[in-house]
């Protein structure tokens, strides 16, 4: 099959702003393939690098709380039920109930169905988002209007944030201009009546992606069709997130910060597990885009049993000494 | 929990000190001769740590009368043991070395810091680990040097007088010691005098390893002392490390001698940037081409090629890269840049960058704070260099890059090679077929591609022209140390 060369695409104005108000397939194909290429020893290299900083006392309590603020408390299994989602909530809203000073998570991240007892169990001003994964997560497999309905019934039942996958199948065989009229549909199925927007993460799946090269054209991709934030992966596939790909999606939210003024945030999930290693990716989004990217609008740890290793640290922190698995709740 | 980082950043990271607890350092130190410590009898002197410029321990100097007896010491072991002994056994105590270099790996790594000035993740992470690489590799070589390739019954040569610089004092020892005694010569060798604490401590473990007495001779000084050990009649082969000036001045005082010479002098390696490199990459890879170890490298990359429609963004990039990196205590975890190694090597860096200043280029420095005591210098860049320009041409040896730019593959390689030296290269691009091609008519002895700066005990290592001559490491590294050693290859021409 041949693909279009000529075909218009959506008009997203990140892209026209970039490309051209011509935007074809064939002009957003120049325009990825254009971008220098990754040198994935070096990149790896660069995050061991990273990821050998030492980081004690001050600093190291700063890291723990900062890494709460910024973790969507997840859960994502086809056995969710009201009740565990209920549960979930409460962990988010109180994470430590024997240290009221702990602060709260970012977001609770659940499928679509169970979007309204999340926002029901938050309450209004909580400081807490629901984030709900859309478009036929984890694969992606369905029609567009099917995507485009899913996300709009988690819109309508009170989600803040809408977590998308990409047509993975569509970027390989080089349907650039698919992705990308996806994308741009599905940030349109996002709007709420009022005119405002889901905030939109756009999930790579890079686990699926293979190459660094193809890494960064998706989260060029997906930034120009205007995702708010680009997220590695759907945590159903290994590798999830790793320490090279998330500096290499930083790279490119530098840069494109570089070029329009513009922030995009960056979403690590799945397999990120220890403090240890997400104060690994606290250090790498300081020293490559800068510390002001430390805030829950601009970063995110999608993750389950990290949050209860942060909380084991910090209370080892207050205490002085080591607890246990039976000092911090399960959800 | 208490939040103190409010107002200041949380990149500065508090302190993260390696502790010193592990080192055992003794009040003085005298010459490591025939299997133990004796005095010397030149005049004592105290080396210092340049990052706060505190006395560490007092170090014996020797004279010709200690340079005589650890010549003598070393004839003697030659003679007497180590000329006797299999290779296996030669290599049963390389090995014995090695693993007592990885037990000890922290305390030489802090040592090393302490007293060269180099930041201890380097001690930790580069250093240590390729000294231990380098006796593996060479212990077994041991029983094997006639199958190495280098004609038949190759044989040692007798006495090695090696002197070593300050840039990577262990290491350095490492190069020149594994193959020496895998070859079966024994050595005298004299480290750096701002820099001999590592060197101490690794006579202890050669002690612990009970090599046999005189085999190893370890002996401190100045330039005087290195200069009376290479001009010894009875040394059989001169292995230098350090400045061209002093490799010059021993390459005519051994003429003539039947002294077999190895030098490995100073460099001006060109990195070249094409504009299809993978970027990020680039950057790390100029980044750890001249501010690894403070830019005291002899094959730095100290000059930037880079092609000329992406000067300006490498350049823009290559700043704001610079402003992260951290400098500071060497013994903490987190310091990316530490101290210059002397007061003198300090004076030469900033009078070099003057010069650069007054030639018309523009300087741009990193916005370190500077601590008030040691020597220090933040890592900087020359932008606007031309070829003539004394920093495009001269071995600064400090943290300071000079920026070239070129148009085609052809300027390129015509700049890289328009140096007195020829030491190493790099180049970058995602185009194989374009780094082959540069390559090949690069004059310099490593030509790194898309990296910088990487060592391997397997790997030769040399010079072109004023760099030196004589190849350290591999089977290479062997040929230097052995009689009949007949090399197939290039690397000697």
């Amino acid at each position: 099959m041949t693909i279009e060369q000529a075909v218009a695409l959506a008009p997203a104005s990140r892209a026209i702003d970039l490309i051209g108000g011509d935007l074809t397939e064939k002009s957003l194909r120049l325009h990825l393939e254009g971008l220098p290429g990754v040198d994935a020893v070096g990149l790896e290299a660069r995050a061991a690098g990273l990821g050998t900083r030492s980081i004690k006392t001050t600093s190291k309590a700063w890291a723990l709380d900062t890494i709460i603020r910024l973790i969507d408390l997840t859960t994502l299994e086809g056995a969710d039920t009201p009740g565990k989602v209920q549960s979930l909530v409460a962990k988010a809203m109180t994470p430590d109930p024997s240290d009221l000073t702990t602060p709260r998570v970012a977001a609770v991240c659940v499928y679509g169905d169970m979007v309204p007892y999340a926002v029901k169990a938050l309450g209004p001003n909580s400081g807490v988002n629901v984030a709900a994964v859309a478009t036929a997560f984890p694969s992606g497999r369905a029609s567009l209007p099917v995507k485009l309905a899913d996300t709009r019934d988690a819109v309508a039942a009170g989600a803040d944030e809408i977590d998308m996958v990409i047509d993975r199948g569509a970027f390989l065989s080089g349907r650039y201009g698919m992705v990308f009229d996806q994308i741009v549909a599905v940030k349109e199925a996002c709007r709420r009546d009022d005119g405002t927007y889901a905030h939109l993460k756009v999930i790579l799946e890079t686990g699926e992606l293979n190459t660094y090269d193809n890494v960064r054209r998706a989260s060029w991709l997906a930034i120009l069709a205007g995702g708010d934030f680009i997220k590695t992966s759907t945590g159903k596939v290994a590798p999830a997130a790793t320490l090279p790909v998330t500096l290499l999606m930083l790279q490119v939210v530098r840069d494109w910060h570089r070029l329009t003024g513009e922030r995009i945030g960056v979403k690590p999930a799945g397999g990120i597990r220890s403090s240890k290693d997400a104060i690994k990716y606290l250090v790498t989004v300081a020293e490559t885009v800068g510390e002001e990217w430390l805030d829950p609008r601009l970063f995110r740890f999608g993750a389950s049993s990290l949050l209860n290793d942060v909380l084991l640290q910090r209370q080892k922190m207050t205490t002085g000494r080591y607890s246990g698995p039976d000092y911090v709740t399960i959800d | 929990m208490t939040m103190e980082a409010s107002n200041t950043r949380w990149l500065d990271y508090a302190p993260a000190p390696e502790s010193t607890s592990i080192l055992h350092l003794k009040k003085s130190y005298g010459l490591f001769i025939d299997g133990d410590f004796v005095a010397g009898s030149g005049r004592s002197f105290t080396t210092i740590s340049p990052a706060d410029e505190h006395s560490i321990a007092e170090i014996a100097s020797a004279d010709a009368g200690d340079v005589d007896r650890a010549v003598a010491a070393a004839r003697k072991a030659y003679n007497s043991t180590w000329s006797k002994l299999g290779g296996a056994d030669r290599g049963k105590y390389l090995y014995r070395i090695a693993r007592l270099v990885q037990e000890r790996a922290r305390e030489l790594a802090v040592a090393e810091s302490l007293d060269n000035g180099k930041p201890i993740k380097e001690s930790r992470d580069v250093d240590v680990p390729l000294v231990a690489a380098w006796f593996f590799y060479y212990a077994g070589w041991a029983d094997k040097l006639e199958h190495a390739g280098l004609g038949p019954n190759p044989r040692a040569l007798g006495v090695a007088a090696q002197v070593i610089p300050w840039n990577f004092p262990l290491l350095m020892l490492a190069w020149k010691i594994a193959p020496a005694l895998a070859a079966g010569n024994t050595v005298v060798i004299k480290p750096a005098e701002t820099t001999p604490l590592s060197a101490l401590i690794f006579a202890e473990i050669l002690q612990q390893a009970d090599l046999p007495n005189g085999v190893v001779n370890i002996i401190t000084g100045a330039g005087e002392t290195g200069s009376l050990l290479v001009n010894h009649p009875d040394v059989n082969k001169v292995a230098f490390t350090g400045s061209t000036a002093v490799g010059r001045a021993i390459a005519k005082s051994t003429a003539g001698t039947g002294k077999k010479l190895t030098l490995e002098l100073g460099g001006k390696a060109a990195n070249i940037v094409f504009d299809d490199a993978p970027i990020d990459q680039a950057i790390e890879g100029i980044v750890n081409g001249i501010f690894f170890n403070q830019g005291h490298v002899c094959c730095a990359g100290s000059r930037l090629l880079v092609q000329e429609n992406i000067e300006t963004e490498v350049v823009d990039r290559l700043k704001e890269r610079l402003v992260t990196l951290r400098m500071g205590d060497p013994l903490d975890k987190n310091t990316d840049i530490g101290a210059i190694n002397s007061r003198a090597q300090l004076d030469r860096i900033r009078a070099l960058s003057d010069i650069g200043e007054e030639e018309g280029a523009t300087r741009w420095s990193a916005p370190c704070e500077i601590p008030a005591k040691g020597f220090w210098f933040a890592p900087t860049i020359f932008t606007g260099v031309e070829t003539s320009h004394r920093i495009a041409r001269e071995e600064i040896f400090g943290p300071v890059l000079s920026v070239l730019t070129f148009r085609t593959p052809a300027e390129a390689i015509a700049k890289a090679n328009n140096t007195p030296y020829g030491l190493s290269a790099g180049i970058w691009s995602d185009k194989g077929s374009k780094v082959l091609a540069v390559a090949d008519k690069l004059r310099a002895g490593v030509i790194w591609a898309n990296t910088f700066n990487k060592f391997d005990p397997s790997s030769p290592f040399g010079g072109y022209k004023e760099s030196g001559y004589g190849r350290e490491g591999g089977r290479h590294g062997l040929a230097a140390y052995l009689t009949n050693a007949v090399l197939q290859s290039g690397a000697n021409k």
